[in-house]
């Protein structure tokens, strides 16, 4: 089914529509979630709040706004970071800020089950620290492209030229 | 417009990212109507990152999709198709709002009851045991009322499909008051008979539905309704893949007749032509 008409009826309440794009897009979410929190349990649960939340505001997605999957990992990344702002998580968990994504790719067992992991393996290897950071920012943490000019430092062109060549590299290997 | 350079700026890999303002947003969404692409671009840089995101997942638990259903109170997938000739439901949605308000009562009831069985120590063990077996019985009308509220939901559905070609059936002769319908799906040859309008058979007898053509009058019998005393909501469905112009009720004695006893006619009704 074109994904305009399943979004469509995702809108309309259909359940099995919201099926099919809990499947398209559940294992991202788990992992840009995964990513903030570095905690299963915590993710699963903030998984749930995600979908639900997804569901309950369906109305509000317009397709003139943005791209469904890029409103729905808008949807995760704040519910995740809002939990890595409550005092309950702030006092149990260490302090995540020099964690990156690539750590998960480099460490993660199971990565071998998954579809690209040798492709992504052999991504994040080859990758340079400014496309990591860039990356990181931008898809994982949901900076804006202000916010990551003062972050990374550079101007708002070079950001943009960079994560681009970032991603172009990302697309030859993933997408071959 | 120089579309290479336009992708070439990486705009279009922020816009997946979420990272541009709403103007931008909406900018990027007319071109992607007018260029195909830059949609195509956006299509293959969105790939590319739901994959990579995917990667860094530690696996979905399989049984998070069935948590979130339920807690989204979602239809259980499996509702078994309805029998309408053996219901045990009363007709139309006033049955599951009186179901829920039972029901309401009933759980206000047993929590009544729970709450004066805590205080009432000397007499509890003995009232507890009363109660569960309330409770259970509670439980079982609960369950039957979830099982009649999506059953009326579906015959809902089906009644008010635009396909379905409703006939009213007027009370005949002696039998003035008495009054039928028949609903018509002709997608599947099926009628539903909602003969709530007649009064119980009598002993020896039954009712038997006709099907008619008018020039000249001839009918074919749809059959008899052997349960229609014992019929909660005297709804049948009954298969019907003729060319009806016409449905008629008759009573017959036991078993049924070859032709319509027409002293006996109760209720007929003329299908309005097709538009």
């Amino acid at each position: 089914m074109q994904l305009e008409s399943l979004i469509t009826k995702f809108q309309q309440k259909d359940q099995k529509a919201f099926e099919e794009l809990y499947n398209m897009y559940s294992q991202s979410m788990q992992g840009v979630i995964y990513n903030i929190v570095r905690d299963n349990d915590i993710a699963e649960e903030i998984m749930q709040d995600v979908f639900i939340k997804a569901w309950n505001n369906s109305a509000s997605y317009s397709a003139a706004k943005g791209r469904f999957f890029t409103w729905i990992l808008n949807i995760a990344r704040n519910a995740a970071i809002d939990k890595t702002r409550s005092k309950a998580f702030k006092n149990s968990r260490k302090n995540l800020d020099a964690e990156y994504f690539v750590d998960i790719l480099q460490t993660s067992e199971s990565l071998d089950d998954q579809m690209d992991a040798i492709g992504i393996k052999k991504f994040v290897s080859k990758l340079a620290k400014k496309c990591i950071e860039v990356i990181e920012l931008l898809y994982f943490k949901g900076y804006t492209q202000q916010e990551a000019s003062d972050e990374l430092d550079m101007p708002i062109g070079t950001v943009k030229t960079r994560n681009r060549n970032c991603i172009k590299e990302l697309r030859t290997i993933v997408l071959e | 417009m120089d579309i290479t350079a336009y992708i070439e700026s990486g705009i279009l890999e922020l816009y997946v990212a979420g990272a541009l303002s709403e103007t931008e947003n909406q900018e990027v969404y007319e071109l992607m109507l007018k260029h195909p692409e830059i949609l195509q671009e956006v299509l293959e840089i969105e790939a590319a990152v739901i994959k990579l995101t995917a990667a860094t997942s530690r696996g979905v638990n399989s049984s998070l999709l069935s948590l979130i259903k339920e807690k989204l109170l979602f239809n259980k997938e499996d509702t078994k198709v309805v029998s309408i000739t053996e219901p045990t439901y009363n007709w139309l949605t006033y049955a599951g709002w009186a179901a829920t308000i039972i029901l309401g009562v009933g759980l206000f009831w047993t929590l009544n009851q729970n709450t004066t069985l805590k205080s009432d120590l000397q007499t509890a063990e003995s009232d507890l045991r009363a109660a569960e077996i309330e409770q259970s019985y509670l439980e079982t009308q609960i369950a039957d009322a979830k099982t009649d509220l999506e059953a009326n939901k579906q015959l809902l559905s089906v009644l008010r499909s635009k396909d379905i070609i409703s006939v009213p059936l007027g009370g005949q002769g002696d039998f003035a008051n008495t009054y039928a319908k028949v609903y018509w799906d002709k997608e599947t040859d099926r009628i539903y008979l909602d003969a709530q309008g007649l009064p119980e058979a009598p002993e020896g007898k039954v009712y038997q539905v006709w099907s008619l053509t008018l020039n000249p009058l001839s009918p074919t019998s749809l059959g008899i309704i052997e349960d229609f005393n014992t019929d909660d909501n005297k709804i049948f469905e009954i298969t019907n893949a003729n060319e009806s112009q016409a449905f008629g009720i008759t009573l017959e004695p036991e078993g049924g007749s070859e032709s319509p006893t027409m002293e006996q006619l109760y209720t007929l009704g003329v299908v309005a032509s097709a538009p």
